[in-house]
């Protein structure tokens, strides 16, 4: 009886722990939830939420039959895809070089060195896109002419907009996305690689047989995750980067719902457009996650 | 690590050998490619804050500056928001990451604690927030119901808590700070909140350290929730302030007497550098601290890769 007591007053000042995060959590996760139901309403100010009138998936229905419909799913789609195909293999690549590097100092120095451009702001790395490619005076248009390519205004360019955006998060993250594999292949005992070493096998073959299979596990569930937030593309970056001309590629969904909800004003529209994303990345989510459980033991859950 | 350099010397089978030094020299090769790449374009922006614009457009800076001369770094050194927003970002981050780690800190301990009642559906009530949320416009309508908008709280306390840190955290103190432990202290009469302060946070200076490096950096980097919620200038952190001049293309507020003719000409000239210089003030702090602090973000990658 008396542990039950001192079991009860302990969870008492545990729940008091967990108080302030749970308040956060209610105001700023939960409460917009009860909110989004003006996705199937006509959210009217003055009516208030639960006043407005019901419209069931009007809003959606709207959105489908939108001619930009398509285009924003291309976009949103294309650009994540790219993303994804670009940033998921080569931090696995540094990671496996900088493992074998032999001069143990360029290890340390080109660690460190790549993990430099995680630290520079997203405004900073678009500010710094937007010197460089400056039409007149930026040292990657004069790059870009001087390799031949005739009207470099990349940055005005639809065609030069995925491009962009994509190798810039390339620079910017393979050093930090690297670490994770470095910490896994450094965890591979010794002993795996003498035997290995023993049967003749050369570093190439080690790395095959030895490296990349600790690295899986790890890789599918990063994968994973990726793959679940791929309609999920961020709208701080495509924002910045976001010029008149170049619109066709560069409004994602996420622009789309800023700009018609926030700046037109049109509530429930646009809250519906962001359930539809994010009931897609769900289900992407959990189908790749699914998938990844049939075709080996790793899985997300 | 010595077992990465060893390679096979058995009976002098100079092909196998070969091949092993053939991928020694190419592996060395990109990794200093790696390294210039990584580098260089920070490394290019620091020698054209200092360099003239013609020589830039000229294509003549590409090692080393050229016509070095800092009025660019006087025109901004001078301007007022650069400050505000220094100071507004300062405040914010500082706020932000004390609120933040302590929050999720005392919620990750909590969760941790196996005999915690109705652990597991508050762990998928929490779980459940990483995947759906409100999205921005009903998020924007709760923020404002409560009077937020346009506020120094929203830009303190929106961002500091993350179920992603707490799980990360949760691991930490599953792993670090058994049962045991405590039950150790109960015996001597420790309360669980006595336990928590005296014991397990001097045990943890890892898990503070790394959750309060995640919190901060985001902080410090953030634009987002000040463009949404705020539009008063004084309130504008750092990177906004940014976004105005470097994407926006605003320039420089402290020239603006007419009879500063002159002044204004030469900055419409350094226009170019202007940026370049803005780039160098806000981002020198992060990129001069982060290698000290390198040890502690690789443990927290670390920490949080074993699956809570």
């Amino acid at each position: 009886m008396r542990k039950l007591r001192t079991k009860i007053s302990k969870n008492i000042i545990l729940y008091l722990f967990l108080l302030p995060m749970l308040i956060y959590i209610i105001i700023f996760n939960y409460a917009p939830l009860y909110g989004l139901q003006i996705a199937f309403r006509n959210f009217n100010a003055s009516k208030g939420i639960l006043g407005s009138e019901w419209v069931g998936f009007e809003h959606f229905q709207r959105f489908f039959s939108s001619p930009l419909f398509i285009n924003l799913l291309k976009n949103t789609l294309t650009l994540s895809i790219y993303q994804l195909v670009c940033t998921f293999p080569i931090p696995i690549i540094l990671a496996l070089i900088l493992n074998y590097l032999p001069n143990q100092k360029l290890k340390k120095l080109t660690q460190t060195a790549t993990y430099a451009p995680y630290f520079i702001s997203v405004v900073v790395l678009v500010g710094m896109l937007m010197v460089f490619f400056d039409p007149t005076t930026g040292i990657g248009t004069q790059i870009l002419t001087r390799l031949g390519i005739e009207n470099a205004q990349v940055l005005l360019k639809p065609s030069a907009f995925r491009h962009l955006y994509v190798w810039s998060g390339v620079w910017q993250t393979t050093g930090w996305s690297s670490i994770i594999y470095i910490a896994t292949l450094s965890g591979v005992s010794p002993e795996l690689h003498e035997a290995a070493i023993v049967d003749g096998a050369n570093k190439i073959q080690r790395v095959i047989h030895v490296d990349l299979p600790v690295l899986i596990p790890t890789a599918i569930i990063l994968l994973i995750l990726s793959c679940g937030n791929v309609m999920n593309l961020g709208f701080e970056k495509v924002f910045l980067m976001q010029t008149a001309p170049n619109l066709t590629t560069s409004e994602v969904i996420s622009t789309y719902v800023y700009k018609i909800g926030l700046q037109g004003q049109q509530y429930s529209y646009s809250s519906a457009i962001g359930l539809f994303n994010n009931v897609i990345n769900f289900v992407i989510l959990i189908s790749v996650n699914q998938f990844a459980k049939k075709a080996s033991d790793n899985s997300l859950w | 690590m010595g077992i990465y350099m060893k390679s096979i010397s058995k009976k002098g089978s100079v092909k196998s050998f070969s091949t092993d030094s053939v991928f020694d020299i190419i592996i060395t090769i990109i990794a200093i490619a790696a390294l210039l790449i990584s580098l260089y374009p920070l490394y290019f922006v620091l020698i054209a804050s200092i360099s003239s614009p013609e020589d830039i457009a000229l294509g003549k800076v590409v090692f080393l500056p050229s016509n070095i001369n800092f009025s660019a770094y006087k025109f901004v050194l001078e301007e007022g928001r650069i400050w505000r927003g220094y100071a507004n970002t300062i405040l914010y981050t500082l706020c932000g990451t004390v609120l933040g780690t302590l929050v999720t800190l005392m919620a990750a301990f909590a969760l941790s604690r196996k005999d915690l009642f109705g652990r597991s559906i508050i762990m998928k009530l929490l779980v459940f927030t990483m995947f759906f949320s409100g999205g921005l416009i009903p998020t924007y309508m709760t923020i404002s119901n409560l009077g937020l908008v346009n506020t120094r709280w929203i830009l303190m306390i929106m961002g500091s808590v993350s179920v992603y840190n707490m799980i990360i955290a949760r691991t930490f103190f599953q792993n670090t700070i058994p049962e045991e432990l405590y039950e150790a202290a109960e015996l001597d009469g420790c309360g669980i909140a006595k336990f928590f302060v005296s014991i397990a946070l001097p045990l943890s200076k890892a898990i503070i350290a790394v959750i309060a490096l995640y919190i901060g950096v985001s902080h410090w980097n953030s634009y987002f929730n000040a463009m949404i919620y705020t539009t008063r200038q004084d309130l504008a952190p750092l990177q906004l302030v940014l976004r105005d001049i470097l994407i926006l293309g605003q320039s420089l507020t402290n020239v603006t007497d007419a009879s500063e003719l002159e002044a204004l000409a030469e900055r419409q000239r350094i226009a170019q550098i202007i940026k370049y210089v803005v780039i160098i003030v806000s981002s020198m702090p992060l990129i001069c601290i982060y290698p000290f602090l390198q040890k502690y973000f690789v443990k927290g990658v670390m920490i949080g890769s074993v699956k809570g």
